[in-house]
């Protein structure tokens, strides 16, 4: 694993952008994410020009709802992405994406810090577990995730370690459900 | 509500990385508003995302991105922070944000014997639908044509095999052959979507459709 990975707490830049409009945390993470937005757009079909564009968007986005970002239950990565697919079905299909019921669950005001590692930690050990399966395989489910697919054309079976986060956000959820009832 | 049918793991990859047809992710998310246990597996697939995009090679933006990026933001209008949908009734929020409000709002059409249904709009790819089943009649067909997803969000459906009540969701292909009939009790709702063609807006007459078949 890359050092850089492991040490730059994105979740923490996020939250500053959120508390305190800062300027240099948000170009931190925007010399990091938006070259990966422009690129997985681009892989989506755009051009240079419109995934320049929506790059752009995308990480205003960020900014702009920094406030929904809860780091205790994805990666400031998987919250990019997010954003980058809505970003895309709207440019590029003009579909209609509509999202499940909000829940009530955050994001607090102060995450625990553990909590916000795991997650974290998640999409690193995803990525490792990603880059280790056959080409093949691996191109797959990255064609999948840039739009590249139809639902028929997806595998089932991936080949990733998708229980141990499946299991976090499930406990969560009947926390959540607990204190609802 | 105990649901023991859920969405498979193609429907909610495919739904995570933004690749099914409108009709379908409505469905979707209506299930997982209802369904803690494929919220949760949707959420360990938008982390797939998280990782593609991590782990992806990067295009070097411009220049002076930055800065009319920092431009857009100082543009942009305070993010107004919009009432969120509403659950009304048996319709989780997607839902009802498309029919504006609970089955109540609805405007069913009937198809004969008390059985009614609802075209939704939607793109064109696939089609959905609200189907209104009371008590002892047939589902209307599934055509056997595409896929086809069934979420039931009052009443109960069962045939032979299996039931299907509140929350559950069956996933028919063409290799599904069966007639399920709406159990006793409160009419049965369900919300369906094919991506079999529409046929309706062909030239052949709508009376010369088969019957109950969109
Ligand atoms: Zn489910």
């Amino acid at each position: 694993m890359q050092a850089d990975k492991v040490e730059t707490d994105w979740a923490a830049l996020v939250l500053r952008v959120r508390d305190h409009q800062d300027k240099a945390a948000f170009a931190a993470l925007f010399r990091h994410f938006a070259p990966r937005v422009k690129a997985f757009l681009m892989k989506s079909g755009a051009d240079a020009g419109l995934a320049e564009e929506c790059a752009q968007d995308v990480m205003a986005t960020l900014w702009q709802k920094a406030h929904l970002f809860d780091p205790t239950r994805a990666s400031v990565a998987t919250w990019v992405f997010t954003i980058a697919r809505n970003r895309r079905i709207d440019a590029l299909r003009k579909a209609r994406r509509p999202e499940p019921e909000d829940l009530p669950w955050g994001p607090e005001p102060e995450p625990d810090q553990a909590e916000v590692f795991e997650a974290q930690q998640e999409t690193d050990k995803l990525g490792q577990a990603l880059a280790q399966l056959p080409d093949k395989q691996r191109a797959l489910i990255e064609r999948a995730f840039y739009g590249d697919l139809s639902h028929s054309e997806i595998a089932t079976e991936t080949g990733l370690p998708l229980g141990t986060i499946k299991s976090r956000i499930r406990l969560a959820l009947d926390r959540l459900r607990q204190q609802m009832s | 509500m105990t649901i023991r049918h859920h969405l498979s793991d193609q429907l909610l990859m495919a739904y995570a990385a933004g690749d099914l047809p409108e009709a379908f992710n409505l469905v979707t998310a209506t299930h997982v508003s209802l369904c803690d246990e494929c919220r949760a597996r949707l959420a360990a697939f938008e982390a797939v995302g998280g990782a593609v995009l991590q782990e992806a090679d990067s295009v070097e933006m411009s220049d002076a991105s930055l800065a009319a990026c920092l431009d857009r933001i100082e543009q942009m209008p305070q993010a107004t922070h919009r009432a969120p949908m509403r659950r009304a009734g048996c319709f989780p929020a997607p839902l009802a944000g498309y029919i504006g409000g609970g089955p109540e709002s609805v405007k069913w059409r009937n198809l004969g014997a008390g059985v009614k249904q609802a075209i939704l709009r939607t793109g064109r790819d696939a089609s959905a639908r609200l189907l209104y089943i009371p008590a002892g009649q047939a589902v209307p067909d599934h055509g056997h044509r595409g896929l086809e997803l069934t979420l039931v969000l009052q009443g109960a459906f069962r045939d032979d095999a299996d039931r299907f009540g509140p929350g559950d969701i069956e996933i028919a292909d063409e290799a599904v052959e069966h007639t399920p009939v709406a159990e006793a009790g409160p009419a049965c709702i369900c919300l369906a979507a094919t991506d079999a063609p529409l046929r309706f807006n062909a030239l052949i007459p709508r009376l010369a459709q088969p019957f109950l078949r969109i």
